[in-house]
């Protein structure tokens, strides 16, 4: 064998080990964070730490009850405003792929979502915190804003994946616009559409910027949705920078909770696309 | 009842500015085959999805002229009725994926929210399934997905759901393209059972499939309707010198 070559399968070697090497770090950060705060908040998790509500500073025994309520009614009415619209936009762009109104709202939710949150969360507080008070409705809308951009974007990507002669099958048994849309189009692409939305819920979940200054925060446990209410991931801001320890525990314990939530969206997400995918 | 079924009168379209449809006049005889063949890009698929009015949907296609079905202008109607009346095989077997082969079959039915009871939906399917002489392969599986089957059972279940419609004519979009030669032939072999009880219109690149299969051949070229006759006469003794061509294989 020649030195020439000897050389080029050594560099091929070389620039295959490089790229194992810098996948494999990827995995780094995240089983970092993972061990950290599993070891810093495990210890702080028990049944009362999730049923019990704040307690005030130098009190044992506070939890995260509030919060967690909080977080599942906020995520829950944003899902209920972005879910719908996004869904129907995202078809409207699958479908129109070149008329201007399609240029016009795609070129809005890519930007919408390069948008800061807490510039959202300044807007929302401008239009509906100013008028009405701090209430969790605004802290849903402005989650909803964020979520919008992710779901349209995975409708619309889903359904161009979809092959055109589904459609044109149900067009040509005379079925209208509507029916070719409800009954064959988002039955063949739910799981990606589904895998969207649960991806968008897991993104939201842990904003804490816009909610600063809508949802607020709160000390008790409230389902009064036109009042301030706590989110974990609010909760987290609070406790952490506060400057008593047992709080700094707290924050540790709903960390990973909140962390938890999302790992369990995404586990979640990875069986529903898996399950119900349709075969093409 | 009237011998023609279809009729095109003075038939032209376009796709934006580009003519690919040329003045086409044509009348088609109940329950016959009728093979339409032509060199690719000759517009016999254009033509086809425009008797079903599926050429619409492409944005930016337009049609002038007239389709007559049964002595209605077809254009005048609502495209949906159209259809409805008129089914259609695709050059891909295209089986709802989503959908099981029993629902496939009566998807026409189910997906257009018309509700039937059970024992007619099922007497529907198995008598669908036997004019594709699909039901003895399928019987036993109805539950399973129609994309479990193979390519040629695929594309016999999706004439199947054409069938179960009722319709008057089936318009065939280069349905055997797709398939194997064993597959191609039990296809071939259901045009002359479907043709009893359909009128039966075949885009086909295939020459021999048209010889084999159809009652009369329509040429198309250059999105002209060259020559349109009984297929012997068409095959044996062609009036048109671009017909003579075409068949004898000078451009293809």
């Amino acid at each position: 064998m020649s030195a020439q070559i000897k050389y080029r399968i050594g560099k091929s070697a070389g620039f295959q080990g490089l790229t194992i090497l810098l996948a494999s770090s990827c995995v780094i950060p995240l089983v970092a964070i993972l061990l950290y705060i599993i070891r810093a908040g495990i210890t702080k998790i028990n049944w009362s730490f999730i049923t019990n509500v704040e307690k005030p500073v130098g009190e044992i025994g506070g939890g995260v009850a509030h919060a967690l309520v909080g977080s599942l009614i906020i995520i829950l009415m944003a899902a209920i405003v972005a879910v719908p619209i996004g869904i129907l936009c995202g078809i409207y762009l699958g479908e129109n792929r070149n008329s201007k109104l399609a240029y016009w709202s795609r070129l809005s939710v890519d930007i919408l979502q390069g948008v800061p949150s807490i510039v959202i969360g300044i807007v929302v507080y401008i239009w509906l915190v100013k008028p009405f008070g701090y209430s969790a409705i605004s802290g849903s809308i402005a989650l909803a804003i964020m979520m919008l951009p992710i779901v349209v974007k995975s409708t619309e990507e889903t359904l161009k994946l979809l092959p055109d002669n589904i459609k044109e099958a149900a067009y040509a048994l005379g079925m209208p616009f509507h029916r070719v849309i409800l009954k064959v189009i988002l039955p063949c692409g739910i799981s990606g559409i589904l895998s969207g939305v649960m991806l968008s819920v897991a993104r939201i979940a842990g904003e804490t910027a816009p909610l600063l200054f809508t949802a607020f925060g709160c000390q008790f446990l409230t389902t009064d949705v036109r009042k301030p209410m706590e989110t974990l991931p609010h909760l987290i801001f609070k406790y952490a920078i506060s400057p008593y320890n047992d709080w700094k525990d707290l924050a540790w314990g709903a960390s990973l909770i909140l962390l938890i939530f999302v790992l369990l969206l995404n586990f979640f997400t990875r069986l529903i696309t898996r399950k119900w995918k349709v075969q093409l | 009842m009237e011998s023609t079924i279809v009729k095109a009168v003075n038939y032209n379209s376009y796709f934006g500015d580009n003519h690919v449809v040329k003045d086409v006049n044509i009348e088609i005889p109940r329950n016959n085959v009728i093979a339409v063949m032509g060199p690719s890009g000759c517009g016999k698929t254009t033509f086809l999805r425009g008797i079903n009015r599926m050429h619409e949907l492409i944005p930016g296609a337009t049609a002038k002229g007239q389709i007559m079905l049964n002595g209605e202008d077809v254009m005048e109607m609502h495209p949906i009725f159209v259809r409805l009346k008129i089914g259609m095989v695709f050059q891909r077997p295209n089986p709802f994926p989503n959908l099981s082969i029993y629902d496939n079959v009566i998807a026409g039915y189910k997906l257009n929210g018309i509700k039937l009871p059970k024992a007619e939906r099922d007497k529907i399917v198995q008598h669908s399934l036997e004019r594709v002489a699909l039901w003895k392969e399928v019987k036993d599986s109805l539950n399973k997905k129609g994309t479990f089957l193979s390519g040629g059972q695929q594309q016999r279940l999706c004439i199947a759901r054409a069938v179960a419609m009722e319709p008057e004519v089936l318009l065939f979009d280069e349905p055997t393209s797709a398939l194997d030669p064993i597959s191609t032939s039990t296809v071939e072999e259901l045009f002359h059972e479907l043709k009893k009880n359909y009128t039966l219109i075949i885009v086909t690149h295939n020459m021999q499939q048209a010889a084999r299969c159809s009652d009369k051949t329509a040429f198309f070229y250059m999105g002209e309707l060259v020559e349109y006759d009984d297929t012997k006469q068409m095959f044996t003794n062609p009036k048109d010198t671009r017909t003579q061509n075409y068949i004898t294989g000078r451009f293809s």
